[in-house]
């Protein structure tokens, strides 16, 4: 297995995260879309560690799971408050900032 | 020269008035009860030290000294100082205005005593005092320009004293404005010296008048001229004396006869050595004068109202003032006797007239008055000598200062002279006649009053200074041509008196200008006293009379060549502004607004098309940097 076929599958990883992104309605489901986006830029980290033979991708791979497990408990705490006001988690129910 | 004793002290004489209208403007309703008596002391009080000073000047051996007071204008190197200067010319001036307005102010407390603003009239007529004072007494003509200014705001004050009236209100703004026309001219003489000299003191003007363009010098006596005309309502400026009339007959006695009116003819004889160099002006100025006092003698026939009779009348004798500073050296001095006798004469008409007038229940139409000699005895006979020293009867004063100064014109020998001449003889026959006519439609023929008009005569408080200056209009004019020569008091300024090569024997031109006078009391008999006079003027009349009843149709002049134009250039400016300008700026406001409706339709509040932005905009980054560091 060379380095370009897990490059290739982070890329698909990432294009089905960012499609998914944009085109689902339900505010979890975005959700788990931006954690795939997340994990595709991992195994590009690690991939990239591997072949320069030193651990430096690795470490940042974990700060970017530090990072991750954060924003998905502020995140989740949002749509629930959302959900508890509004009676729906679908992203296009919050659209106050209309002009 | 420098001033030493009293004479240092002069700025009080400019500083009483002023003192006195702040404090009574400044203190309002406080000082009401006392506010009258405070502005007479004040113009008193200056009347005192102008005649300690005219006899501390006429015991120095040179009659003519300056007060330095302070710096005025710094500025770089345009250096003015205030300063006074104290010389027969405005020694005369200043007891003019003293004496006369000291006059005018005792009569003011009995005239406006039922009027509620009298403390306010007293206020303005202080500020006028002073701001007139100022005039004579600079040693600038910078000071004397703010003097002008002074006396200019004073007036229109003052016309517009009952400033609820829309007749006074707009009679004052016309007289401001005809006024600002002449001062234009001033202003741009003022501006000429500095360019040309570097400074307007008389003492540095006069000296270098001779290193002069000849061309500047006619340029800067026609600008004065203009100057001039404006302040004294000369041709083509004279439209605004009639017009104010709408004031207080007190201020038409004091500023509209006797002192601002000859602001301009003081001006002229202050710059005698520019006119002296520009034969040019001078002609102007004389022919000015003369067609100003035919103009404001046939005026005066036509006109039913008694102030306005007067108010021409002015602007008539005022011409025969300008005629004589025209003339050169030897018309100064007639013009200046001729000035202060008609501010005697002239001062106590208008007296008598607002006397008249204040017992007819502030009538002014002539038509309603007659039969008032035995009413009204001591205004009748005050009025009496007034009258025969305005049309020049041998003894009286008008005698011997017209008398000067038709003799002086003749005396050019040249045809201008003899043209001017002609002119002014038949000026005063044409005064004698509208002067027989007011005295004749006033005092005499049956009453033809009003109902409820009781003619009384006026309180002593008015009728003193009546009486005072009736004394003066008899012995002014006698006294100061041949008694005291005014030509002698005047000798530092305009040089001695030299005998002059008269075309006509003087006793032979002394009677024949009588003669004239005489002739027009009769014509003003004939054609006024015999028959009955109308109450209502008559309507259908000759081409001659409607001229003269339009004011020789300069009103209508006026309006058609300046105020018709004027609102035109106004509508038209109003109209761009309201469609360019006001267009200009709301339309960009419009777009502003219609633009930023539009754009903010991308804002849907929708989320995805959020996301989808932030997504285009980072691979466009990505993009970027790839053919940065590919490239």
């Amino acid at each position: 297995m060379t380095l370009t076929h897990y490059l290739v599958l982070a890329a698909i990883l990432f294009t089905i995260g960012a499609v998914g992104v944009l085109v689902r309605r339900n505010a979890i489901v975005v959700f788990m879309c931006v954690e795939l986006m997340l994990n595709s830029a991992n195994l590009t980290l690690v991939t990239f560690a591997r072949a320069h033979g030193g651990v430096d991708g690795q470490v940042m791979a974990f700060f970017v799971m530090v990072v991750a497990a954060a924003e998905v408990v502020v995140g989740l705490a949002i749509i629930m408050s959302i959900y508890r006001t509004r009676r729906s988690a679908s992203v296009d129910d919050a659209n106050l900032l209309k002009y | 020269m420098p001033a030493e004793g009293l004479l240092a002290w002069s700025w009080l004489v400019i500083a009483l008035p002023l003192a006195g209208a702040a404090v009574l403007l400044v203190g309002g309703r406080r000082t009401d009860r006392w506010g009258h008596v405070l502005g007479t002391a004040t113009v008193l009080g200056s009347f005192v030290l102008a005649l300690l000073a005219a006899i501390q000047l006429s015991g120095l051996a040179h009659r003519s000294v300056g007060v330095d007071l302070f710096t005025f204008i710094s500025a770089g190197s345009l250096d003015v100082r205030a300063g006074l200067l104290i010389d027969p010319l405005s020694v005369g001036f200043m007891l003019l205005i003293t004496g006369v307005g000291a006059l005018i102010h005792i009569y003011s407390i009995g005239y406006m005593a039922h009027d509620p603003g009298r403390r306010r009239f007293f206020a303005y007529l202080n500020l006028f005092v002073a701001a007139m004072l100022l005039l004579v007494m600079g040693n600038s003509f910078v000071a004397l320009y703010v003097g002008w200014e002074g006396v200019g705001l004073a007036s229109y004050l003052l016309i517009a004293f009952w400033y609820t009236r829309p007749a006074a209100a707009t009679a004052a703004k016309k007289a401001f404005i005809m006024n600002r026309v002449g001062d234009v001219g001033l202003a741009l003489a003022i501006f000429l010296m500095f360019a040309k000299l570097g400074t307007t003191s008389y003492a540095g003007v006069f000296g270098s008048v001779g290193t002069l363009a000849g061309g500047t010098i006619t340029a800067l006596g026609l600008l004065l001229l203009l100057g001039a005309c404006g302040k004294s309502g000369q041709f083509p400026l004279q439209a605004w004396l009639p017009d104010a009339m709408e004031g207080p007959t007190p201020v038409s006695a004091l500023i509209h006869a006797a002192t601002m009116v000859t602001a301009g003819v003081y001006l002229i004889a202050r710059s005698a050595p520019i006119y002296d160099a520009t034969p040019a002006a001078r002609t102007v100025v004389m022919c000015i004068g003369a067609l100003t006092l035919l103009i404001g003698a046939i005026a005066g026939c036509a006109f039913d109202d008694i102030k306005k009779v007067l108010a021409y009348s002015t602007v008539s004798q005022i011409g025969y003032m300008f005629l004589a500073v025209g003339l050169g050296p030897v018309g100064y001095v007639a013009a200046l006797a001729h000035l202060f006798a008609h501010g005697f004469f002239k001062a106590g008409l208008f007296l008598g007239a607002g006397s008249v007038m204040h017992a007819m229940n502030d009538q002014v139409d002539m038509r309603r008055f007659g039969g008032l000699w035995k009413k009204l005895p001591i205004t009748f006979w005050t009025f009496t000598l007034g009258y025969v020293a305005l049309i020049g009867l041998i003894p009286f004063s008008g005698y011997w200062t017209k008398d000067a100064i038709i003799n002086a014109t003749f005396d050019r020998g040249d045809w201008l002279g003899y043209a001017l001449g002609i002119a002014a003889v038949l000026g005063a026959g044409l005064t004698a006649f509208y002067m027989t006519r007011l005295m004749i439609m006033t005092f005499f023929g049956r009453p033809r009053w009003e109902d409820g008009v009781h003619p009384h005569e006026a309180p002593a408080v008015m009728t003193a200074p009546m009486v005072v200056l009736a004394v003066g209009s008899v012995v002014a004019g006698y006294v100061l041509v041949e008694a005291f020569p005014l030509s002698h008091w005047m000798a530092p300024l305009f040089g001695a008196p030299k005998e002059a090569t008269h075309v006509i024997a003087p006793l032979t031109f002394g009677i024949g200008i009588t003669l004239v006078a005489l002739l027009g009391v009769a014509l003003a008999w004939l054609f006024v006293g015999r028959r009955e006079v109308p109450v209502t003027a008559p309507v259908r009349v000759s081409p001659v009379v409607r001229a003269a009843r339009n004011a020789l149709y300069a009103d209508t002049i006026n309006e058609s060549l300046f105020m018709r134009p004027g609102q035109w250039l106004t509508r038209a400016l109003v109209f761009f502004d309201n469609r360019g300008v006001d267009g200009a700026v709301n339309g960009m406001a419009a777009t502003l607004g219609g633009s930023s409706a539009r754009l903010g339709r991308t804002q849907t509040g929708f989320v995805r098309t959020y996301a989808l932005g932030m997504l285009g905009g980072a691979v466009l980054v990505a993009a970027a940097l790839l053919a940065v560091t590919a490239g």
